[in-house]
């Protein structure tokens, strides 16, 4: 198809971070969002923010995932987004998963974290998220 | 006229086949780990073989002859939080309410084996669990709580010999000889790679901590449960009921070929091997799952590793209800959920239980939550009869079935592990982590497509939730505690640490069993930090293959 070439395919670097080993929640994710057409790289565990923006910068990505569930969001998180903002990278959409109390959830979107999903969270909500924020890939 | 009365099975048969009523709901029938279900089972299902007793081996009915009529399970709440202060406070108030033992949940920092000052420590201080960074925090952690009177479980892994030399060198202090102190270290690293992926080490060195801690506790601290060996996290991660089994029996038994290299005698080490489980929604598969561990286990202990003490073939169990059951959405189903799992802990014969609380799907518990779930158990011993007698379900048919069905697919992934070159080939070839990776995908596909239904998630949700109170750490002790480790570190004798630490660093390089200069390390206020960075010179680290 001829327009097919032209739409940039949407990357997705996705990770944990912090020092938590979780990993059930961001893999299935991850293999959710690959059959849903994605280009998906999954960076592993242990990501520091640093860590995180330069697996993205490198990939060319235009979102990043992250899930974290030992309670540390509200500080790696927003570093995530602060991290960007250093490296001028702001038009990269963050967005993240794990245990995360509610009143959390508005406080990271404030902070620029665009969308967060808790446990239970149907696949295809996500995948939705996705392809209402990047409508040119759906 | 003489009438043939019709074989009842075969009437069974014949209406159910013929009937019209039954759903056609396209729900599974299958259990939640994939196990064909039967509409019925009849003698038929029965396996042939003597009939079994509790107390006696295999031990599928029970490793007591007298059940939960000679002593009820242990209440142990798995509980830590911020300090260590405050902590201390809720292990006493949780004794107050009737917990029967302590069980200490650690921060990610102290789970990883780093300091509270750490850069990578920031953020994750006191979140999941208390924050140790030193002998100093563990005095505060166990003040005014009898080391010799009560039994402590300590979920730990990579750190876990120096957690359990705070420990001892606390019980020290308390003048606790250590010969009179009983607990569980869950010191199991095998399922750290599998599963829950806080390893430091590689894997060699790793087990060679594990093995040296066994060694030492054997002689030193009889009474000690050496090593948890865990399903918990596997099955967390996603695994189905089988692999959990499986992959927790395998692990037990690389545990004990690496003891017996070591030159340790199977009836010295073997008695102080526990296990811990999980206890899953899907009702019956999970009693089977009990039961069939405790057969597989006496058998391979016997017949394989030929031990003569009958205390070596027992396999003993914790077991906690399922956290990855729990929901965000209506959590007061939460408490229903756990109450049923913890059924099914008890009737598969439990040794000691941990229910979750309702709101662990968003934190740690609250205290009012906290208590709730341990009135949860307390109601199930105390209200529901099930403990009078033995194994209730001992003789069923579909239960017997299940158990052999469990039993036979671990034996099929022994062989599996076996053909790989053992346990520690098999996490180097991520066959565990790709197996449970698959399991978890085929199971939230499963739920994608409403085959499966979670109450209030896929199916009776509610437009709004009601918000419900949650336990919030403190910001502030993060800092809190940094100034805590550091205050440490300047006032303590520093030669003498030094002095321990490079002591350490030698013995690290050659064959010494490490847990006595652990200790001394420990004792001279080492942080738990600078303990992992001296064996991390000698041992390096380890990175997974990350697969998806």
């Amino acid at each position: 198809m001829a327009t097919k070439g032209a739409v940039k395919p949407i990357r997705i670097v996705m990770g944990k971070v912090g020092l938590d080993g979780h990993d059930r929640g961001v893999k299935v994710v991850a293999r959710a969002l690959r059959d849903a057409g994605y280009e998906v790289i999954y960076t592993g565990l242990r990501q520091t923010p640093e860590m995180i923006v330069d697996a993205a910068l490198q990939e060319d990505a235009q979102v990043i995932g992250l899930s974290l569930h030992s309670g540390a969001h509200m500080t790696l998180f927003p570093a995530v987004v602060e991290e960007l903002k250093r490296r001028k990278a702001t038009d990269i959409v963050v967005f993240g998963g794990g245990i995360i109390p509610e009143d959390d959830i508005e406080a990271l979107k404030k902070q620029g974290v665009e969308e967060l999903f808790t446990p239970g969270t149907p696949l295809q909500d996500i995948v939705a998220w996705l392809r209402k924020r990047f409508p040119e890939s759906s | 006229m003489k009438i043939r009365a019709k074989d009842p099975k075969q009437v069974w048969k014949e209406e159910f086949e013929s009937s019209q009523t039954r759903r056609k709901d396209g729900l599974e029938t299958s259990t939640i780990s994939g196990v064909p279900v039967k509409p019925l089972y009849t003698s038929d299902d029965l396996p042939s073989r003597a009939e079994e007793f509790p107390g006696q081996y295999p031990y599928t009915r029970g490793i007591h002859p007298t059940g939960y009529r000679g002593r009820l399970w242990t209440m142990r709440q798995f509980s830590g939080f911020a300090t260590a202060e405050e902590t201390n406070r809720r292990y006493k108030y949780l004794l107050g309410n009737g917990q029967t033992g302590l069980s200490v949940a650690f921060d990610m920092p102290t789970l990883m084996g780093q300091d509270s000052d750490a850069p990578t420590s920031r953020g994750e201080i006191g979140h999941c669990g208390v924050a140790i960074d030193s002998l100093a925090d563990m005095e505060t952690l166990f003040d005014g709580i009898p080391l010799g009177e009560i039994t402590t479980s300590m979920t730990i892994n990579s750190p876990a010999a120096i957690l359990l030399c705070m420990y001892l060198a606390v019980a020290e202090k308390q003048g606790v000889p250590f010969v009179k102190l009983g607990g569980t270290l869950q010191n199991d690293i095998l399922k750290e790679f599998i599963a829950q992926k806080e390893f430091i080490f590689p894997p060699e060195p790793s087990m060679r901590l594990v093995v040296d801690s066994i060694e030492y506790c054997a002689k030193a601290v009889p009474k000690w449960n050496t090593i948890s060996i865990s399903g918990y996290h596997i099955r967390e991660a996603g695994s189905t009921a089988a692999q959990e089994l499986a992959f927790t029996l395998a692990d037990g038994m690389a545990y004990v070929d690496a003891c017996i290299e070591r030159g340790m005698r199977i009836d010295d080490f073997a008695s102080r091997l526990s296990f811990f489980f999980d206890a899953h929604i899907d009702f019956f598969e999970e009693i089977a799952k009990f039961r069939a561990a405790r057969r597989i286990w006496a058998r391979w202990m016997r017949e394989k590793y030929g031990a003569q003490d009958e205390r070596s073939w027992k396999l003993r169990f914790h077991t906690q209800t399922a956290g990855v059951s729990l929901t965000a959405q209506q959590p007061e189903l939460n408490i229903a959920r756990t109450a049923l799992e913890a059924m099914s802990a008890v009737l598969g014969g439990t040794q000691s239980l941990h229910t979750n609380a309702m709101d662990e799907v968003f934190a740690l518990p609250t205290d009012r939550a906290a208590r709730l779930a341990l009135r949860t158990q307390q109601l199930i011993a105390f209200e529901t009869g099930v403990g009078s007698t033995i194994d209730p379900l001992g003789g069923s048919y579909f239960v017997e079935a299940l158990t052999d069905e469990m039993e036979r697919q671990a034996e099929a992934y022994f062989k599996r592990i076996e053909d790989l070159g053992g346990v520690i080939p098999a996490i180097e070839a991520s066959f565990f982590q790709k197996e449970i990776a698959d399991a978890a995908f085929r199971y939230q596909s499963e739920l994608e497509q409403k085959r499966r239904l979670i109450v209030g998630v896929n199916e009776f949700t509610v437009d709004e939730e009601e918000p419900i109170e949650i336990l919030r750490i403190d910001p502030k002790l993060e800092r809190e505690q940094v100034e805590r480790v550091r205050a440490v570190r300047a006032k303590r004798d520093q030669a003498r640490c030094s002095n321990a630490l490079s002591k350490l660093r030698t013995a690290a390089s050659g064959r010494d069993n490490l847990m006595p200069y652990i200790l001394d390390a420990v004792r001279a206020y080492a942080t738990e930090g600078e303990i992992m960075n001296t064996l991390i010179e000698v041992f390096g680290v380890y990175t997974e293959r990350a697969v998806i």
